[in-house]
């Protein structure tokens, strides 16, 4: 790790820096100060707000509040050029480098359109920077031939052809496998030996841990937690990882009450998965020997960082993707090969978190929604005729019942809040008999109220005898209701803990790949 | 049927091809621009009429030919700054904004034309011939391919000129970007909306040319709906040449040919139902999207506006 030594002035400082989108704070006054011969981790659970805080620095985005010093000089960063010009270079997430252009084409790019690009000179310059960091580039090879790392090396390299003096790298492991992230981060190492300041944004804390010279926590699009050189080399890995899981995971005091619904000693399984197994589908993982189940008015917590498997896990037991063996079944009868509407009409409701994608019809009315999976049934429909009075008559009961706020029952869902098309959603899957239901990020992208209101709402729906399983990547949200919480990791659930008293940190653990 | 070897028959169906040829060839370069910054230019049609007007009109008040291309140009790049403002700077529909400038200028340059010209069609002079030396005196081809008028070599060398930006010039690399992943472009700090909109205005220019060489050179005359599909003609041979200039070439001649062929055979004194004869560019358009079309892969971004920073 780093060597003590004095702190150099800070390159860029961030100075209570807010973002807002529609609905939501991204970034809530965050300060950050980035230095020469730092690796500066920004550590953050999807949704933290680490893109926006970069979307800023990259000049992709302007901030509606705070200010941004750059040498000690506020600076308005209005574009990418400008964020180039400014010496701070971005690796994105996803890769900025056009798949039909050649290596050196796309170095070249952004050149003065008049000149004819330098190809030669260029190629004398990228083996200049790239020799000593220990990277090949091949000039003339088409960027669409490349593995991820190797494109990841050639934005590298772009950003450092710039005169980077700040390079930027956004999740940049997302995509790499472990050996091609430990040499990313060695390479980040060199870098900053050579005097750059690094800035390394990831979900992944162990990468946090093993590449930091100085890690920031954002949470919620808040700065919760720095911590310092002089602290981090101070402590071992071990405790290094304990203080960022607490950082990271820890209950706030001002956070939704704990309050696990009571549920009545008995042992009858409703909803039991045996075996469970999804071939992989391009990039989504593949679930292997997925085993579990869920009993009367139990809610249990499917918890994991994103993408590992969640998404797939919940649609192949709703039936939208198949399953190459394993059995999904619910008090006692077997779905095996079982569609969608048939495993509705069995009892078993699936929520999605793309509330707007797959969950509605924006652009329907209200009523419409709420009976989208009875389109052509009756008695809504008759002879395939839509009774409008009955379905308004209805969708305005289910409104008052559900307290959705909307203007009317024939507004287009599209126009309601997040939180409202969410109260839709469960209403349309709690109709009519059903037994076991499947949340996949209920609260995503909700404000406060709506959070809690839906967290209610799920446990009254286990209060009811219900199984609930609840998908979530907020630890705190499966910490505060659930009975049980199991954690997915690379399409296996690799342990599952009893709700209480150190789980919160049995299970971070076991989301990080640690035992618990 | 021996007429359709005979020397009269080819010159006239080479001849005819070239002419036919060239309008094609002008929009379908101009058109690939376009399409290779990201942008799908359905108005170009919209722009050769204005072209094949202006230039109509700028070459029967000033007598001059030159000054013509120039006003038909000039009208095919006004044309396109407008669509470059809706679509590219705003980011409107591309489809909807470039039927609407298509169907609202053959509106307009027919109606303009009748308050100008009432009913009557004033034709212009002939346009002066440049014979290459020698080559011209080729029996058969030296007619057919080299006694032009100058506009034609031109456009014909355009095609090199093309090829030479998109291989050799940074300005060829961004416009590739700009339609393949303009963010890529964006991040390396060169204005998206800018590119873009340099092509689309050099598609006006290159339609409103083709327009004007259509009216003035091929036809003499200016007649409502004289393009009579040929932008998008245009559009289509963009698509299957993709980012090949000499491919637009071949497909304008193999348009050119069979758009030329009523004419030749006319000419030939061979008697062919001439509706059957007129389905021959459209035949050619299916048989060469059978042929081609499934190859052609178009940009990623072609017809969506960029936006930065959206997700």
């Amino acid at each position: 790790m780093l060597q003590p030594q004095q702190p150099a002035p800070p390159i860029i400082v961030l100075e209570g820096v807010t973002k807002r989108f529609p609905g939501i704070v991204a970034n809530d006054r965050v300060d950050l100060a980035i230095r020469a011969g730092e690796v500066h981790v920004l550590l953050g659970e999807n949704g933290a707000g680490k893109s926006t805080l970069i979307g800023m620095l990259s000049g992709l985005q302007q901030p509606d509040g705070g200010r941004i010093l750059i040498d000690g000089k506020e600076i308005a960063i209005r574009s990418p050029s400008h964020a180039l010009s400014l010496g701070i270079g971005t690796v994105f997430q996803h890769n900025m480098l056009v798949p039909t252009l050649t290596v050196a084409e796309n170095l070249a790019l952004g050149g003065p359109w008049w000149q004819r690009p330098k190809i030669a000179e260029l190629s004398v310059r990228v083996a200049e920077i790239a020799r000593p960091l220990g990277i090949e580039i091949n000039l003339s090879a088409q960027v669409s031939e490349l593995s991820l790392g190797e494109q990841q090396q050639v934005e590298i390299v772009r950003a450092l052809l710039r005169d980077s003096r700040v390079l930027i790298l956004d999740e940049a492991t997302s995509m790499l496998t472990p050996q091609g992230a430990a040499e990313l981060g060695a390479l980040m190492r060199r870098l900053v030996e050579r005097g750059l300041a690094v800035v390394f944004i990831t979900h992944k804390l162990g990468e946090a841990a093993d590449f930091g010279d100085r890690v920031s926590v954002l949470k919620l699009g808040r700065k919760v937690g720095d911590i310092a050189p002089e602290r981090l080399g101070a402590l071992g890995r071990e405790a290094l990882v304990d203080e960022i899981v607490t950082l990271m995971f820890g209950r706030q005091a001002d956070g939704d009450a704990v309050s696990i619904p009571p549920r009545a000693a008995n042992d009858d399984t409703l909803l039991e998965v045996r075996d469970l197994n999804v071939a992989s589908v391009s990039d989504a993982p593949a679930l292997e020997a997925i085993s579990f189940k869920v009993g009367r008015g139990e809610i249990l917590g499917i918890a994991g960082i994103d993408g590992n498997g969640q998404k797939q896990l919940a649609e192949a037991l709703a039936g939208q993707l198949s399953a190459s063996s394993g059995s999904v079944i619910l008090a006692g009868e077997r779905f095996d090969g079982l569609d969608v509407g048939g495993r509705r009409r069995k009892g078993l409701r699936y929520l999605t978190d793309d509330r707007l994608g797959e969950g509605t019809v924006g652009t329907f009315p209200v009523s419409i929604n709420y009976f989208l999976k009875q389109i052509g049934d009756p008695p809504l429909w008759r002879s395939g005729m839509e009774r409008t009075r009955e379905i308004e008559g209805r969708a305005r009961e289910l409104t008052r019942q559900f307290d959705v706020r909307t203007p009317g029952v024939a507004t287009p869902i599209g126009r309601l809040s997040g939180g409202n098309i969410q109260k839709v959603l469960i209403a349309r899957e709690l109709a009519d008999g059903a037994q076991a239901v499947i949340f996949n990020k209920p609260t995503y992208g909700l404000d406060l109220a709506n959070t809690l209101a839906t967290r209610q709402r799920i446990r009254d729906i286990a209060g009811q005898g219900l199984a609930v399983l609840l998908i979530s990547t907020d630890l705190e949200e499966l910490l505060s209701m659930c009975h049980r919480i199991a954690v997915i990791s690379q399409g296996r659930i690799v342990g599952t803990v009893e709700n209480g008293e150190g789980a919160g940190e049995r299970v971070g653990r076991l989301m990080i790949g640690l035992a618990a | 049927m021996s007429g359709f070897l005979s020397d009269t028959f080819l010159a006239a169906l080479l001849f005819g091809a070239v002419t036919a040829a060239i309008p094609l060839l002008l929009a379908g370069l101009g058109e690939q621009m376009s399409e290779k910054a990201g942008v799908l230019n359905i108005g170009i049609e919209g722009m050769m009429i204005t072209g094949a007007y202006l230039g109509f009109v700028g070459a029967y008040y000033s007598e001059s030919l030159w000054l013509g291309f120039l006003t038909g140009a000039v009208g095919g790049i006004a044309v396109a700054a407008l669509m470059a403002l809706l679509c590219v700077r705003i980011g409107l529909n591309q489809i909807v904004i470039g039927i609407a400038l298509t169907l609202g200028l053959e509106g307009l340059t027919a109606i303009l034309h009748h308050f100008q010209f009432s009913r009557s069609y004033p034709r212009l002079p002939a346009a002066e011939v440049t014979a290459i030396p020698f080559l011209s005196d080729i029996p058969v081809l030296g007619p057919a391919l080299f006694r032009h008028h100058l506009i034609v070599y031109l456009a014909v060398a355009m095609v090199v000129v093309m090829v030479w930006v998109y291989r050799r010039t940074q300005l060829g690399l961004n416009l590739q970007a700009a339609g393949d992943k303009p963010a890529a472009l964006d991040v390396a700090g060169i204005d998206v909306i800018r590119t873009r909109t340099v092509a689309v205005l050099f598609t006006g220019g290159m339609a409103g040319l083709g327009g004007a060489y259509l009216a003035n050179v091929g036809a003499g005359l200016f007649i409502p709906f004289i393009t009579n599909g040929a932008g998008f003609l245009g559009i289509v041979l963009a698509m299957l040449a993709r980012g090949r200039p000499l491919w637009v070439l071949i497909g304008a001649l193999i348009f050119g040919a069979s758009l030329s062929l009523t004419t030749a055979a006319q000419v030939a004194g061979i008697n062919i139902p001439t509706d059957l004869i007129q389905m021959l560019p459209f035949l050619a358009v299916m048989a060469m999207l059978v042929l081609f079309g499934r190859r052609a892969s178009l940009p990623a971004a072609l017809g969506i506006p960029y936006e930065r920073g959206a997700r």
